[in-house]
């Protein structure tokens, strides 16, 4: 059971890398060597401040649309080419199949990170001339940017297992927007009545709450993070993952490859 | 034991975007097919056999009835890593190499990683890929792919094969080293199940055979018994051009082929033949009574269901 969700997830991996889904790391490279010499020529004291801002932004964005545009086509794409055929055929679960897709996509996501956040530090290293202790807060922040991929590829895999590509990713797009404003949209529903109240305070807590997971302008600043909003962001994390997976699941289970 | 009992297998898909309706994909279904035989599962496009297949691997839900596979129940996960399956039109995650697509599915079959280096090496000489089992399937050309898909089917030693149209994309000389492959297969003991419209490669490999037509089974049995029918007519075969008009007397019905003459006519007749091609000293190659051929049945059974469709409706 756990090997052959072992295998599907490494041959997730190395589809993602034979596609060169990490030739993302070059400009992303490119990105942040050129902000961090940019940064260290006009020098004005916030070289830090805006090379962790831009480094971790774009380690999270870059991975959001890798998790989502990879995620969306997991299980759809091997119904419509038919390579599922194949794999189901064998003793092999279609749980199996789903969970070892998104730990293969989640390994991605996290080798991409390792190499970003090298890159994150190198930048820092650059323009700082030396680490300092609160810089030790990036590596929470990575944690958490982390986390966030982990929601958001359950919820990709779940909306590829009943739809098409394209509405996945507008639905799992929407959600990252919607669920990067969770906190404002509960701050709206404590300021409403009525239906709306239910309404706004029913979305606020169904969608996930990346805001939570966003540390990075904290992280900047160098506010201190307590370790219970570690474990509560750890928590809430692994709760929607496993939901969303769940439910990604249950739907395959059910459904007939045409 | 039985390596397949179908028991009433149905298939219904809800059609249409606003208004559903049902259409029926394959009618219940019952068939069972013997261990150690090659049994084609024959039908024309359309006619349900991908539906059945895709059902008996799981990846189809039946809307009603159940089958046995090598004695256990088809939704069994673990009897899956007895049998084998090759789908129509196969197509594989192509940024892989064939070694590296038959050692992937070598794990999932739960091939132990000691025996799998030489499974993986032996199916691909016995398919003929070993020269290219470093190149990525997606260089590979649609006969290569159907070999590659033969290999995966066979990697993990099944007992049980199915093949759903194997000589589809394959030239006569793939088509023939996948005829030879069916039968050891058979020599081997395993089960060979495949699917065909292709009724020479039934004919000429299959021990019994089942037609099935718009979802329904039409007739099933050994290939022996379905031609086994003489028609009271004999086939006479000799050689050179000329047909003697005694011949054309008898009633016979003459085609010339190059330098041979085959000529159709009733049993009664066969004596009176033979006389006219010795008077006339014409050399006699071969006389045969004239059966019915696995394609006539075919077609009888689909003329046939046509036919009661019409006065049905």
């Amino acid at each position: 059971m756990i090997p052959r969700m072992i295998y599907i997830a490494s041959n997730t991996f190395r589809e993602a890398v034979r596609d060169r889904v990490l030739y993302n790391l070059i400009a992303f490279a490119l990105l942040l060597s050129g902000a961090a010499i940019f940064v260290g020529q006009i020098s004005i004291d916030i070289e830090r401040l805006v090379v962790i801002n831009l480094g971790l932004t774009a380690v999270s964005l870059f991975g959001v649309v890798i998790a989502i545009f990879i995620g969306i086509g997991l299980v759809s794409k091997e119904i419509e080419k038919r390579t599922l055929y194949t794999v189901l055929s064998r003793p092999v679960r279609r749980w199996e199949f789903i969970v070892g897709k998104f730990l293969g996509l989640a390994g991605t996501l996290v080798v991409n990170t390792f190499f970003m956040a090298i890159g994150v530090f190198g930048a820092l290293l650059y323009v700082a001339h030396k680490f300092s202790a609160p810089d030790a807060l990036i590596l929470v922040a990575l944690y958490f940017i982390i986390l966030e991929f982990l929601i958001i590829c359950s919820l990709a895999l779940l909306f590829s297992s009943f739809s098409s590509p394209l509405l996945s990713a507008v639905f799992a797009f929407s959600l990252f927007v919607i669920g990067s404003f969770a906190d404002d949209l509960r701050g709206f529903a404590t300021l409403t009545h009525g239906p709306t109240r239910w309404f706004a305070t029913a979305a606020a807590y169904v969608v996930p709450n990346f805001s939570a997971l966003n540390v990075i302008s904290a992280v900047a600043h160098q506010q201190p993070l307590g370790s219970q909003l570690i474990l509560q962001n750890t928590l809430y994390a692994l709760f929607y993952t496993v939901m969303a997976l769940s439910g990604a699941v249950l739907i395959f289970e059910r459904r007939n490859l045409k | 034991m039985a390596a397949i009992e179908i028991l009433g297998l149905e298939k219904t898909y809800m059609v249409g975007f606003w208004r559903k309706r049902p259409k029926r994909a394959l009618q219940p279904l019952h068939l069972t097919v013997e261990e150690g035989e090659i049994f084609g599962f024959l039908g024309p496009n359309g006619a349900g056999k991908t539906t059945t297949l895709k059902m008996l691997m799981g990846l189809v839900f039946p809307t009603a009835g159940s089958a046995r596979i090598l004695g256990h129940e088809w939704t069994d996960p673990e009897v899956k890593a007895q049998i084998g399956f090759l789908p129509e039109q196969p197509y594989f995650y192509d940024y892989l190499t064939a070694h590296e697509l038959l050692d992937y599915y070598g794990q999932l079959s739960g091939v132990p990683a000691k025996d799998r280096k030489r499974r993986v090496e032996e199916v691909l000489q016995r398919v003929g890929l070993t020269d290219v089992k470093g190149v990525q399937l997606r260089k590979f050309s649609k006969g290569m792919l159907q070999r590659a898909g033969i290999a995966q089917a066979i990697l993990h030693n099944p007992k049980l094969v199915f093949f759903d149209e194997p000589m589809s994309g394959l030239d006569p000389l793939g088509r023939r080293e996948v005829r030879d492959l069916m039968e050891q297969l058979k020599q081997e003991g395993k089960t060979v199940f495949f699917s065909t419209h292709i009724l020479s490669d039934a004919e000429a490999l299959c021990d019994r055979v089942a037609i099935i037509h718009k979802g329904e089974l039409r007739g099933v049995g050994a290939v022996e018994d379905l031609t086994s029918t003489v028609q009271g007519k004999v086939e006479v075969i000799w050689q050179g051009t000329q047909i003697p008009a005694s011949m054309k007397a008898l009633g016979a019905e003459c085609h010339v082929t190059g330098d041979t003459v085959r000529a159709i006519l009733p049993e009664k007749q066969q004596d009176a033949a033979i006389d006219s091609l010795r008077r006339e000293r014409i050399r006699l190659i071969a006389i045969t009574p004239l059966r019915t051929s696995l394609e006539a049945y075919f077609v009888e059974k689909l003329q046939h269901s046509q036919t009661t469709a019409g006065k049905i409706s």
